[in-house]
């Protein structure tokens, strides 16, 4: 295949120049004409299974699927001749006729390609009779709900899980009409190797998964006079809010979050970005203290827990590299029911700990048993982004006509190395900027490290720190990090300090976002996280007041005893089933 | 070597093991001692002699006597009378349905008469567990002569020119096949062999397999030296159990004989052999699936292009052959283009194995050269309908295939004619239906085969015939409504047109020739509530016709539900809301008394 290589053809009748090897779907669109699509994602492998971008093709015998065939000299293909529209419209009568139609009350109404599409190509009667199964949801999972009644076989959850994750946790299972997408053995996604990471429900075209919602338990919370509630919102949740309401992709819409969320009637509206510097003086003193004490090494980040619960089912030998640090969400939830508690005069039994994030895993992650002390759970429920925005909805409240306003203090206090945190590369670069003035005790000059940020699977830098070259590797995407580790545990390579983030990205790609799919929508997403790092006015982790109160007032100095036992969790080998 | 005056040839293939070939093998060779006769009458287990339905059956050599259904205690009378007093155990011999005389000889049953035996020359008449009996029949010459003489591309242009079409189902030309790998870029490429046989009822893979498992591995050879292989597998199914032991056993065999392994016959070309056992999933004959599988994976089709020639095992380029196309290449090579050319039809070259099955005497496997009639195939070789019944259709191609009426037995069969009459080649499954068969109801077989196989991956295959199979049991449900011969079409169509394999384009095939041939059957289920070969239950109406009964009450006695009562000597009354439709009463009635 040479991509310099360039192929004519026609597409209805027009003249259409593309480079070899470009399928027809893509010739398509690169021609303006737009060929419906279910099972194809641009960012997964290209399979071909659900056939409802068959186009004609002259001369070939069948209907071709144009997501995957291509493109050929000379080929003549037509995309709307009654013969394809005909057949899509049978192929999505099918689906429909094999799909659990209960729209109305459907996670996905309005939001579902398949009833978009069934919309589009006017299906108005399903003459056959419904095939649909009647298997009981399964619910086993902390953060994610499937339902295979809803699922039409589009084989996306498992390629995501497979190709772009590593896990494999989903399968097909069956032959024929009785096929269905489970975990292995019919097992529950929470008795598999399932990191929680939300990926298939991201790219889930109809209602098959979702996330388990806390919505009522806020809701129930927020009414109750005797609870103090309180939200902390991750970085990524902020560049990605505004697109559930139609605003522009790569808003930063802050401030309106932060009116959006004191409106719905949370008592304190503070930042887990917070907690992310908290998180950097933590990460980065143990980093110096492995590198001064003889490891281990490298130190491999802990704010991911798609990525903590993949270690502990792939690569358990590495637990022990992995920072003590509980992620950012449990060190801001460890802190409410301790230092705030105590700062407020509260039981820290009183406090409701909410918070919003741009994951799935979060949920899982807070409901692990490590993550409370005397039943007080560090925090009580997680929302998703898109669960935000529709309790955002359901108040009445329209996000992009409310007024800007600020987190409260002093846990709404960041900086913009804890902004970045929201996107691949980010911990490793808040990291940095207090690990190379620590050790040197000089400001530095350049605080943007241009070689840990951008979408490549993996990024390495090597950074002097002080005396010592610190090598360094960035991965996204679980597959990525399965792979850099797997070279890492055969020797091939060695680093200091490496950043993992589950999804791919990082958390501004999370399995909690509003769903999208293209490359242009995350670097939209991030480019706002830059934003909001260059818009603060302290951009280092150790520099943030309210971090440096917290460590005079209540925990002393990072890694101190009251740090250990608040801020810093371990974990355990699973199965790799 | 030692010199024997008789060989006792025991059919050891699937059929005749189940019927119990292997009692009867020990007994004579139990026998054969007891009397002192073991150093002159040699026992040999062979393959498939191809007639399943007759089994075990014993060839006795020099004068070829042909034993059907032996049983252990016959042995004592083929020892000595055959074999001792040299006189031929009429009641053992084979009869001709036609005729009133036992045929003695193998040679002269209508059955071996007109087969043309290409693929199956050695089935039945080697010791498919030794290398030596398969040298002894020219074995591995082929191999020898295309390393010694040929270059690869005159082993591809002898094929090409052989006009040798794929015999798995699709026809495709394997010479092209082949030279699309050999100029395909890879480091490595790969030879495959698909025995993955699937379609219901047909076994001539498994039977080349079990008989003759070193022509397999020789083409296999010879395959990977004209694209440049040196790694073959042969993909078979687990279900076939002694072919995978036979198989394993004659791999051994050849790697000891050097025909497999490094430099064979020091030519610098090396190339070795191993199994993948499938497990009976009828999608993984699908080349690509297949492939899938090999590699470990569920196996489902992936699109295609790339094809596997390009792209195939593992990223390599890899051709795919079926075992009956194998089974043609040693042939081809050794006795040359010219005498494989002179056989069949214009476009399709050779012979055709195909497996008889359903309403006829003879079943069993039959090779016949391409352009013999269907009346030749279903008469001739077949012995006709039993029981004089008339024949109705065949089923062709398996699950692919459709039905073919009588107004065609007379059309020569090859890869195009059956293609023009909407059916198939396949693999050469062949199904006899007299008038008492209901085509609705055969579709709706083919149907419940398919969309239980269908690997549930593309939209029309998996939903498009689990909605044809509904509409075909409403049908011979008695709840067809009209529109309901409409509503098969179009979703036929669709499933054709848009299907991402084979199995899914081909898929609606029964269902689309029964409704060329036989429309009026599926308008009687539907509009006049009626099955006219009596075969479709919810229809059938049981009756008792008072002038015809003469009241013996036998039905009565039958009755497994007490539907029927009566005073002896005086006509008998069915009650239709008890009546269970079992048919026990019919096939009791000595007076054809009781219709449907």
């Amino acid at each position: 295949m040479n991509p310099l290589k360039m192929i004519k053809l026609t597409i209805n009748d027009r003249s259409v120049e593309v480079a070899e090897g470009t399928t027809i779907l893509e010739a398509a669109a690169q021609a303006g004409i737009n060929i419906p699509t279910l099972c194809h994602h641009p960012e997964l492998r290209k399979e071909g299974s659900c056939r409802v971008c068959v186009v004609e093709v002259e001369g070939a015998r069948s209907l071709v699927a144009s997501c995957v065939h291509p493109v050929m000299e000379g080929m003549v293909v037509r995309t709307n001749t009654d013969r394809v529209r005909w057949t899509r419209k049978n192929i999505i009568e099918l689906l429909v006729a094999a799909h659990d139609r209960d729209c109305l009350t459907c996670d996905r109404n309005n939001n579902c390609e398949l009833q978009r599409l069934a919309q589009d190509y006017g299906v108005r009667e399903v003459r056959f009779p419904a095939a649909v199964r009647h298997d009981p949801p399964d619910c086993s999972s902390e953060s994610i709900i499937r339902d295979t009644n809803k699922c039409i076989l589009c084989g996306r959850c498992i390629r995501v899980c497979k190709d772009i994750q590593g896990v494999s946790a989903l399968g097909l299972a069956f032959r024929g009409s009785r096929t269905k997408v489970g975990p292995a053995f019919n097992r529950g996604l929470a008795n598999v190797a399932c990191t929680n990471c939300g990926q298939c429900v991201a790219v889930c075209p109809v209602g098959a998964l979702k996330e388990r919602s806390a919505i009522d338990d806020v809701w129930k919370a927020l009414n109750d006079k005797a609870k103090h509630v309180v939200v902390q919102v991750a970085p990524a949740v902020r560049a990605a809010l505004g697109e559930e309401f139609g605003m522009r992709e790569g808003s930063l819409v802050t401030g309106k979050m932060v009116a959006a969320l004191r409106r719905l009637g949370f008592d304190r509206v503070f930042d887990t970005q917070f907690a992310a510097d908290v998180t950097i003086m933590e990460e980065g003193h143990e980093l110096l203290h492995r590198l001064e004490n003889g490891g281990p090494l490298p130190l491999i980040t802990s704010c991911s827990p798609g990525w903590i619960k993949y270690c502990e089912h792939f690569y358990p030998q590495l637990l022990a590299n992995v920072s003590s640090c509980k992620s950012p969400q449990q060190i801001f939830g460890a802190l409410v029911k301790t230092y705030y508690a105590e700062n407020q005069g509260l039981d820290p039994k009183s406090i409701f700990s909410v918070s919003v994030m741009p994951c799935t895993a979060k949920k899982f992650e807070a409901a692990r048993p490590e993550m409370a002390r005397d039943g007080v759970r560090d925090v009580d429920a997680v929302l998703t982004t898109r669960e935000l925005a529709r309790m955002i909805r359901e108040a009445g409240l329209d996000l992009p006509s409310l007024p800007e306003e600020e987190f409260d203090l002093p846990m709404g206090m960041s900086t913009g190395a804890g902004a970045i945190f929201g996107v691949t590369g980010g911990v490793m670069e808040a990291a940095l900027r207090t690990v190379v003035e620590t050790v040197t005790g000089k400001e530095l000059r350049h605080i943007e490290f241009e070689a840990v940020r951008g979408f490549n699977g993996v990024k390495e830098a090597t950074v002097a720190v002080g005396d010592r070259i610190l090598r360094a590797a960035v991965v996204h995407g679980l597959a990525n990090a399965g792979e850099l580790l797997g070279r890492f545990c055969r020797g091939e390579v060695s680093y200091d300090f490496i950043e993992i983030m589950a999804c791919p990205g990082g958390c501004i790609a999370g399995g909690g976002q509003p769903r999208s799919c293209s490359k242009e929508t995350l670097q939209m997403r991030a480019n706002a996280l830059y934003r909001e790092d260059l818009g603060k006015k302290v951009r280092k982790s150790h520099e943030n007041p309210a971090v440096q109160e917290v460590y005079q007032k209540f925990l002393g100095k990072p890694l101190s005893e009251k740090s250990h036992h608040l801020l810093h969790t371990s974990y355990e080998k699973r199965s790799d089933l | 070597m030692a010199f024997y005056r008789s060989h006792v040839l025991v059919c050891g293939g699937t059929g005749c093991t189940s019927s119990g070939c292997q009692k009867v093998q020990e007994a004579l060779a139990t026998s054969l001692k007891r009397e002192g006769l073991d150093k002159e009458v040699a026992v040999v287990q062979t393959g498939c002699f191809g007639f399943c339905r007759l089994g075990p059956i014993v060839i006795v050599y020099p004068e070829g006597a042909f034993y059907t259904q032996v049983k252990p205690e016959d042995v004592p009378d083929i020892v000595t009378e055959h074999l001792i007093k040299g006189k031929l155990v009429e009641r053992l011999l084979f009869k001709e349905e036609m005729h009133e005389k036992p045929v003695s000889l193998y040679g002269d049953i209508d059955f071996y008469k007109k087969q043309h035996r290409i693929a199956l020359r050695n089935c039945g008449a080697i010791n498919p567990e030794k290398i030596g009996e398969y040298f002894a029949v020219d074995g591995y010459q082929a191999l020898a002569k295309v390393l010694h003489t040929m270059t690869p591309q005159e082993v591809i242009d002898t094929i090409k020119a052989s006009g040798l079409r794929g015999r798995g189902g699709g026809g495709f030309l394997t010479g092209a096949k082949w030279e699309f790998a050999a100029r395909a870029v890879g480091d490595k490429k790969y030879v495959v062999c698909n025995a993955d046989e699937g379609d219901p009822g047909a076994f001539m893979d498994r039977s080349v397999l079990e008989g003759d498992p070193h022509t397999v591995l020789e083409a296999m050879a010879i395959a990977g030296y004209a694209i440049g292989a040196s790694q073959g597998y042969i993909y078979v199914r687990a279900e076939y159990p002694i072919a995978v032991e036979r198989l394993r056993t004659a791999i051994a065999q050849a790697r000891e004989e050097g025909m497999l392994g490094e430099n064979i016959f020091n030519k610098g070309f090396s190339f070795d052999i191993e199994l993948r056992l499938g497990s009976g999933a009828f999608v993984c004959g699908e080349e690509t699936a297949l492939l899938a599988s090999v590699e470990g994976k569920r196996g489902m089709p992936r699109p295609r292009p790339p094809f596997p020639a390009v792209k195939g095992l593992l990223g390599c380029p890899t051709i795919i052959n079926n075992v009956e196309t194998l089974a043609n290449i040693p042939p081809i090579i050794f006795k040359g283009v010219e005498w494989f050319t002179s056989i069949g039809t214009e476009r399709s070259k050779g012979t055709k194995v195909f497996a008889l099955a359903g309403k006829i005497n003879n079943t069993g496997l039959v090779e016949v050269p391409m352009g013999t009639t269907l009346r030749e195939i279903i008469y001739d070789i077949g012995g006709g309908l039993p029981g004089g019944k008339t024949f109705k259709a065949a089923q062709t191609g398996g699950p692919s295939g459709g039905c073919i009426p009588v107004q065609y037995l007379d059309i020569p069969i090859d890869y195009d004619s059956l293609a023009e009459i909407g059916s198939m080649m396949g693999s050469g499954g062949l199904i006899v239906m007299d008038e008492t068969s209901c085509m609705v109801d055969i579709a709706k077989f083919f149907l419940e085969f398919t969309q239980d196989e269908s690997c549930g991956k593309c939209t029309p295959c998996r939903e498009g015939t689990r909605q044809m199979l509904e509409i075909l049991k409403r049908i011979t449900g008695g709840q067809g409504k009209p529109g309901d011969i409409e509503l098969l079409e179009d979703l036929a169509e669709t499933i054709k047109a848009a299907s991402l394999c084979g199995l899914g384009q081909t898929a609606p095939n029964p269902v689309l020739s029964t409704l060329r041939y036989f429309r009026d059957e599926y308008e009687a289920h539907i509009n006049e509530k009626r099955c006219p070969a009596g075969v479709c239950q919810a229809l059938l109406n049981y009756r008792i016709e008072p002038e015809k009964c003469k009241g013996c009450g036998l039905c009565a006695k039958e009755c497994p539900v007490g539907a029927i009562t009566g005073e002896r000597k005086s006509p008998f009354v069915l009650d239709a809301g008890k009546c269970i439709k079992c048919g026990a009463c019919v096939a009791k009635c000595p007076f054809k008394a009781i219709s449907r």
